[in-house]
């Protein structure tokens, strides 16, 4: 079984670098956006300071957004899903390799571009390291919730449209504590309970949204 | 309970006590207005917009009731393929995003002159509107697909992930120092509300359930009705 988690998820791996246009585009859409703040609100650097935190935090999430088609629609179109769901291992460790798959080529670089972006928004240094913790604990979780929506909308209608409407309002929570992580680490206050929240969120999406993933991708599978 | 999952049983047992619904929600909410707008207690600092509270509270308990009702049809149907789950909790659906809209709107307007703003970020007000954002999601999924019945399940998976919004409305006054006012009905030391403003916000409860109640019936009469017509039309053509 964990063998054919690994073979899975170094599978997978391997198939997104070798498209990695999409994962370009997705870098770029998280620069362009980021670029597009200092045009809108004015390049006033105490007002840019503010939002930074904030700006960065929603503008990964919408990048992630953007990328969660890659986690099961390709599969679904070519048919290895119904493969994978014929297979002896049970579907939802699958699913867990494949949105394990998707954080690391698809969020992971956005996490690494994140600081940049933080410091062209001319956020305050002190608030870099928790900016990235905070990265680094929430955004599997948005992968994992995300790997719900993207399995909810397969076959669906305009699936992109309709997986934002799904995960978004889910992402919320990680939002929240994201950035008053941020901002404790800005007011020197301690970080740690916000962080702890986060990990509770990713402790409770483990097990949880694969599971609801693998039921939503069988149902789906079962009647293409 | 498996019994009436059968939907002609089911829909007989519904027949019946429609007219009682009916009666019973007109006479609760006639009393419960005139309770609540003539007949209770003002405010000592709110004055008459207390008032408001009679509308906003029934409406929010009974957005997350019908919430909760919506996902335990989803696990039924999700669980036993019960047919008629799937009716109640896509029946439900837009009728418990309407309250919600309610509870939201009464909200906003009890905001403004009392605390000196329509909206605040605070945990209960932005629970509550994820909770809407989850109405709109589980309609939009619902209708998602060519096949109407393909759309069924995803719905109801998503209606099973949002349920872990549930305690957090419930809690979010405790967990979270809130401008909106914790929990003052159901407690475990009992309601800190005047017994004079109670009993007119049960009656109101009620009445707004019992309305809830013969919504559902039309709604349900409406959906067996269409699916006799979609029988129809496919034995008509073959």
């Amino acid at each position: 079984m964990f063998k054919a988690f690994l073979s899975l998820l170094k599978r997978d791996l391997v198939m997104g670098f070798r498209q990695s246009t999409d994962l370009y585009m997705i870098l770029v859409f998280f620069v362009i956006a980021a670029a597009l703040f200092p045009l809108g609100v004015g390049p006033d650097p105490a007002v840019l300071g503010r939002i930074a935190s904030g700006v960065v935090w929603v503008l990964a999430l919408l990048s992630i957004l953007l990328s969660l088609d890659r986690i099961f629609a390709h599969d679904y179109e070519d048919g290895s899903l119904e493969v994978m769901l014929l297979g002896p291992q049970p579907f939802i460790i699958l699913a867990l390799a494949k949105t394990l798959a998707h954080w690391l080529s698809a969020t992971l670089p956005l996490v690494i571009l994140a600081p940049v972006i933080a410091i062209m928004l001319n956020m305050d240094m002190s608030g870099i390291p928790a900016l990235m913790y905070g990265l680094l604990l929430g955004t599997p979780t948005l992968s994992l919730i995300g790997a719900v929506g993207a399995a909810l909308a397969l076959g669906a209608r305009r699936a992109g449209l309709l997986m934002a409407l799904l995960v978004l309002p889910l992402f919320i929570p990680v939002l929240i504590f994201g950035v008053t992580v941020i901002d404790a680490a800005l007011n020197s206050f301690s970080i740690r309970p916000h962080l702890l929240i986060l990990a509770a969120l990713l402790a409770a999406a483990i097990p949880l949204a694969p599971w609801a993933a693998a039921a939503a991708v069988r149902q789906a599978v079962t009647n293409k | 309970m498996h019994k009436f999952a059968n939907p002609t049983k089911f829909m007989k047992v519904a027949n019946a006590l429609f007219p009682v619904f009916c009666i019973g929600f007109i006479g609760l909410l006639s009393a419960g207005l005139y309770y609540s707008l003539l007949n209770s207690p003002e405010d000592y600092q709110q004055g008459h917009t207390v008032r408001i509270m009679y509308v906003h509270v029934p409406a929010a308990y009974m957005a997350v009731m019908i919430y909760a009702v919506m996902a335990s049809c989803a696990a039924s149907s999700l669980i036993w393929k019960h047919p008629l789950a799937d009716l109640i909790a896509r029946s439900s659906a837009p009728i418990g995003a309407a309250f919600t809209f309610l509870c939201l709107a009464s909200g906003a307007f009890w905001g403004k002159p009392m605390w000196g703003t329509w909206w605040v970020w605070d945990a209960r007000l932005t629970s509550v509107l994820i909770m809407f954002f989850l109405y709109m999601g589980y309609i939009a999924l619902l209708n998602a697909f060519d096949d109407p019945q393909r759309g069924v399940k995803p719905a109801a998976i998503l209606a099973l992930v949002g349920v872990v919004n549930l305690p957090i409305i419930k809690f979010s006054v405790d967990w979270w120092n809130t401008l909106h006012q914790p929990a003052s009905i159901i407690r475990l030391d009992g309601p800190t509300i005047d017994g004079g403003m109670l009993t007119p916000l049960y009656i109101m409860m009620g009445a707004f359930t019992l309305f809830y109640l013969m919504l559902l019936v039309i709604r349900l009469r409406a959906e067996f009705a269409a699916a006799r017509i979609r029988t129809i039309r496919i034995l008509g053509e073959g």
